[in-house]
């Protein structure tokens, strides 16, 4: 007789969630980068690329960062997994807000 | 007939990388969607299961290899300065697209939100390709799982349609040579 495991829905809520956050860190890194000339400068790590190659490498650093991070807290436990799912969709798509250029061109100084 | 090194490369970018995954999408979808214990047997799930691993994971490597190719060999190409009294700027997209205010938008607008929200893509299909492998045929008893990975699913391929699309009218105004 065999015994199947229910995996706990925390491995799922934490990869959602680091998901959001680091779609939330690209639309972050995207707007400061515009917004803040010198900021922008300083996530010029690759010079052909520009200050890309610092905003994606940065968002994609912290995503994998905060994955680790939530896995490790999670991934043995059942969470509310409704709000962290809908937090993380929420996290994903104001990510996509601050890369829109109508919105982060609000804070741009002329 | 003939392609330079660059067209090669902005067609591996933007037709087939990106081509390749914005059609898997529907594909990937509705194989999420239809794990549901109504519609499989238990034989089905995990045939079911093993092919949708299979094509998530792959869709996932593709999306990260058009934002790669895109970010590191033809962006690179689109945003390099001409050299100081360069009066051709057809070897040079960005700059060609801002010297004339009717083209300007194409980088303003579109060159902009293209080389940022195409990067939501990879991290969503990656979670979503995550989640299914780990799960594997206990997605069949998840629906708010499988309902949060649609979601993700979607605005994957929605941020890879926005770059595809911008991508696509920005070549046609200014190729890469």
């Amino acid at each position: 007789m065999t015994t199947n495991t229910l995996i706990k829905n925390g491995k799922a809520a934490a990869a959602l969630l680091a998901g959001g956050i680091g779609a939330l860190t690209l639309g972050l890194m995207t707007t400061l980068g515009e917004a803040v000339p010198t900021f922008g400068s300083a996530l010029n790590w690759y010079n052909p690329a520009g200050p890309l190659s610092g905003k994606t490498t940065v968002a994609v650093l912290v995503w994998l960062v905060s994955w680790v991070i939530l896995n490790n807290q999670w991934k043995d436990k059942d969470v509310n997994f409704d709000k962290i799912a809908t937090l993380a969709l929420i996290l994903l798509l104001v990510g996509i807000l601050f890369t829109f250029p109508p919105f982060f061109e609000l804070f741009v100084s002329e | 007939m003939q392609i330079t090194y660059r067209e090669l490369w902005g067609t591996l970018h933007g037709l087939i990388f990106g081509g390749l995954f914005l059609l898997s999408f529907s594909g990937g979808l509705f194989a999420l969607y239809s794990l549901r214990p109504e519609w499989l047997t238990s034989e089905g799930i995990n045939e079911k299961i093993s092919k949708l691993k299979v094509w998530v994971w792959s869709m996932a490597a593709i999306v990260w290899a058009t934002v790669l190719s895109g970010t590191y060999i033809v962006y690179p190409w689109y945003r390099a300065k001409p050299p100081e009294g360069t009066t051709d700027l057809s070897q040079f997209p960005r700059s060609l697209l801002l010297s004339n205010p009717t083209t300007a938008e194409w980088h303003k607008f579109g060159m902009e939100w293209k080389e940022h929200v195409a990067w939501v893509a990879p991290i969503a299909a990656t979670v979503v390709a995550y989640v299914i492998a780990i799960y594997g045929p206990q997605l069949i008893k998840e629906p708010k799982i499988r309902k949060a990975l649609a979601n993700f699913f979607i605005v994957a391929f929605a941020a890879a349609a926005v770059a595809g699309v911008l991508g696509a009218f920005i070549t046609k105004a200014a190729p890469i040579h």
